[in-house]
Parts: C-alpha cells; sequence; structure tokens
C-alpha cells in the first residue's frame, strides 16, 4: 500500500470514530481543551504505530490509544500539583456493592435535568466513568471493553454495576442545580 | 435461581451479556421477585439516563478540521523522512538489490542464531498495559518510599528473586516507590521513578536478554540487561531520556555492586 492511500485510509478510519474518541476523551479529562489536545496528541500517537495495527477492530485499538494518553495527561497533570499519595490498591475496590436501591420512577424524572446528568457522571470514578461511558455511550461489548481498558471481562462487569449503582446515588442525592450558574461552578470545580 | 444469584448477574442480563440458558432462569426469577424487578428497572433507568441525548460529547467540527490538516501534513513529513532509507527505486538497480539481499540474509542469519527472539507485539502490550493500569487512580505504587532501602526489603518474601533498586534522585531520576505486577502471569517487580512531570515503570524480572528499543501507543520502551536480571523501562517520555535513564540505573548498579 502506499504512503498516499495508507494515509487517507487512516485518516477516514479516524474520522469516523472521532466522536466517540473525544467523547471518551472529554469525559475523562473533564474539559473542553484538554480533550481536544489528547484527542489530537492520541491521533499523531496512531498515525505513527498505525503499521503495528494488524487490521480488525480499529475502533477498539484507537480508543485505547485515546484512553492511554489521556490517563497519561491525567497523571501528568497530578504529579505537578503535588507528590502522588502512595496509599494501596484496593481504595475504590470495594465501595457499596450492595448499596440502595432507588426508584426506578424517581430516577427518570431526575434524568431529565441534562446537567444534573452530566454533573452526577462527572463524579464517579475514572474507571467506572469510563465503562458506563463506552457501555451507554458507545454500545460497546464488555469484551470489547475489557480489551480498551485492560481488564478481563469480569471486572468490566463489576465495574458497570458498581457504576449504575454509584450512580443512581449520585443522581438522587446531589443537588439540582436550580439555573446555569451552579452547573458550571461545579464543572469548574472539577477542574 | 437465588435472589442473590440472580442479584448478581442482573447487569450482564442487562447488558446482553448472558448466554440464553442463563438469561431465561434471569426471566423465570423476575416475575417471583419485586425487589430484583427495582433492581433491574433502576440500573436501565440510569442506562438510559446516561445515553440520552445531551450527554453525548461529539467532536467539534473545528477539531476534525484540524486533525485533517495534521494528518496530511504529518504524511508529508513521513514521506520526505523516509527517503534517505529508501532511496530511489533501488530495486530497479540489480547490483544494489544483489548486495542489500547479501547483508540482509547476513543479518537475518545472524539475528536467528546469534540473538534471542526479539520482544514480541504481545509483551510489548502487555508492558505498555501495566504502565497505563499503573496511571490509574492509586493504582501506581505499593509501597511508596523515595529510600530504596526501604523499597528493596519490602519485595523480600513478594518474589524470589532481589530485584535490583536503585535511587537515581541526583541525576534528576527520584525514586518515588515499587510495586508487584503481572506479567504473562508471572510475577515481576515494578519500580516507579518520575523524571519532572513524567512516570516511568522499570519492570525487572530474571533472565538475560539484549537491548531493545520499541515504540507503543505513543509510549516509548528500552530493554536492556542488568546483572542477570531483564529489565524493561516503559515510559511516555522522549526516547533520549528514556536511554539515559537506562544506561545510568546499569551503570550505578554496576557501580555499587564493586563497592
Amino acid at each position: 500500500m502506499s504512503l498516499h492511500a495508507a494515509a487517507s485510509k487512516f485518516e477516514m478510519a479516524v474520522l469516523e470514530h472521532l466522536d466517540a474518541a473525544h467523547n471518551l476523551a472529554r469525559w475523562l479529562m473533564h474539559s473542553d481543551q484538554d480533550a481536544q489536545d489528547v484527542v489530537q496528541e492520541s491521533c499523531m500517537n496512531a498515525l505513527r504505530s498505525f503499521d503495528s495495527f494488524r487490521g480488525g477492530d480499529f475502533r477498539a485499538w484507537f480508543l485505547t490509544i485515546v484512553r492511554n494518553t489521556s490517563f497519561t495527561w491525567l497523571r501528568r497533570r497530578k504529579s505537578s500539583s503535588g507528590p502522588v499519595s502512595g496509599q494501596s490498591l484496593e481504595i475504590g475496590a470495594e465501595i457499596a456493592a450492595d448499596g440502595e436501591v432507588y426508584d426506578p420512577q424517581a430516577i427518570a424524572i431526575r434524568a431529565v435535568n441534562v446537567d444534573l446528568v452530566r454533573r452526577a457522571i462527572a463524579a464517579l470514578p475514572e474507571v467506572l466513568r469510563e465503562a458506563l461511558v463506552l457501555r451507554e455511550m458507545e454500545n460497546l461489548s464488555y469484551k470489547e471493553i475489557g480489551k480498551i481498558t485492560g481488564v478481563p471481562i469480569g471486572t468490566v462487569m463489576s465495574r458497570l454495576a458498581r457504576g449504575r449503582m454509584q450512580l443512581q446515588a449520585l443522581l438522587m442525592e446531589m443537588d439540582q442545580p436550580s439555573a446555569n450558574k451552579s452547573f458550571r461552578r461545579a464543572r469548574d470545580d472539577l477542574r | 435461581m437465588t435472589c442473590d444469584e440472580a442479584r448478581q448477574l442482573l447487569h450482564a442480563y442487562i447488558d446482553d451479556e448472558l448466554d440464553i440458558a442463563t438469561a431465561l432462569r434471569i426471566e423465570a426469577h423476575l416475575p417471583d421477585c419485586p425487589k430484583c424487578r427495582k433492581e433491574l428497572e433502576a440500573a436501565r433507568a440510569v442506562g438510559r439516563a446516561v445515553a440520552q441525548r445531551g450527554i453525548y460529547y461529539p467532536a467539534p467540527s473545528a477539531l476534525r478540521d484540524q486533525l485533517k490538516r495534521a494528518i496530511r501534513s504529518e504524511m508529508g513529513k513521513t514521506e520526505t523522512l523516509s527517503q534517505p532509507w529508501f532511496p530511489t527505486a533501488w530495486w530497479k538497480r540489480p547490483m544494489a538489490f544483489s548486495g542489500l539481499a547479501a547483508a540482509m540474509l547476513l543479518i537475518v542469519c545472524s539475528v536467528m542464531f546469534f540473538l534471542p527472539a526479539h520482544a514480541s507485539r504481545g509483551e510489548i502490550d502487555d508492558l505498555v498495559g501495566s504502565h497505563v493500569r499503573s496511571l490509574e487512580e492509586n493504582h501506581l505504587m505499593d509501597v511508596a518510599s523515595t529510600d530504596q532501602h526501604t523499597v528493596k526489603p519490602w519485595f523480600a518474601g513478594k518474589l524470589d528473586y532481589s530485584p535490583p533498586v536503585i535511587d537515581l534522585s541526583a541525576e534528576g531520576f527520584p525514586l518515588i516507590g515499587g510495586r508487584l505486577d503481572y506479567l504473562d502471569q508471572k510475577k515481576v517487580a515494578a519500580l516507579i521513578y518520575h523524571r519532572n512531570k513524567h512516570v516511568i515503570n522499570l519492570f525487572i524480572w530474571p533472565g538475560d536478554t539484549t537491548p531493545e528499543v520499541d515504540v507503543a501507543q505513543g509510549f516509548n520502551l528500552i530493554r536492556f540487561e542488568c546483572k542477570g536480571m531483564i529489565c524493561w523501562a516503559v515510559s511516555d517520555l522522549n526516547a533520549g531520556e528514556l536511554q539515559q535513564f537506562a544506561d545510568l540505573f546499569k551503570a550505578q548498579k554496576a557501580a555499587s555492586t564493586r563497592s
């Protein structure tokens, strides 16, 4: 394949999955500018290692790169704001597997408030958030999500279960913003 | 099916990830169990809330245009860069071809007979996967210490070998901790270093090897041998500085064992 043909094939594939890439990066990074920068860097990384892509699922391959680049950026940002705390692995693993179940009707009513839903998703731990984003927004299978996030299928399942449980609680217990102002403030807090 | 069993599988049921027999057993359980039905409906309501319109962040069209330009200019660069390696139509010149073929044959033979195999794509992907996992929240370290005399003994009893642990703070690569990791189902030591804002994972296990440099998914990887150990350094740090790190590690280890 000539370089030109490879480039246009790559370009087509990237543009086809650009929304998915941007959406994932945006949910991981919490900021428009960072999401765009991450997508741009991911795209260049993907282009440089395109010859290691052996056919198959381009979307999963590309999203893996976007995810890895996002975590690299997040870690870099964190380490610049002070030393990384050395707590061990267990934290976050045992959160409320047995949380409260809320009334489905009440959840549906609260879910009408898009700002509230976005805030609640943004407040989830990042591994639960990415699993939900890939499952509910991209309709990916457990196998695909496992491949992208580098964990076994069983872990994907428990992350989705925990993600949905925690999201219920967040949706039901977070303050409903009365105006856009408070949403913006919450979003800025997250940055 | 008991309620507990059903509740464990409920999310896989929602996501259509169960085999038919198990899915049918869930469906048989649901009519008798208001608790499971409520949990199922609540999880579905949450799913719909996430999937609804207005939550998704599609790529802005400016980003789309910017990327098209970036891809084209990057490809242009690669084309000019790669020319020295592929001089114009060398395959049309018989002399050049036979020379090149002989050289290539020699290289292939020496690689086959004298050198251990190159790292497989699978191994590289595992290393990058481990590195990225370590960047997730709270996954970086099992033991956080900048003191090599704390980190080294921590591995004792967890591994049946003792990995070299060296602090390179003075050289600008501070040790920040260690972690037990798994690569291809074997336990390995992982040392974590910082370089400015970058994280370096140094994976170590016994064996002998040859130096190798690799790039995957935007990360640089360098393999080297140090005192009977295979060492893989993985980072988003640029290749030059990562090589400097590998060289320093080897040199310091050699110095510390001599003294």
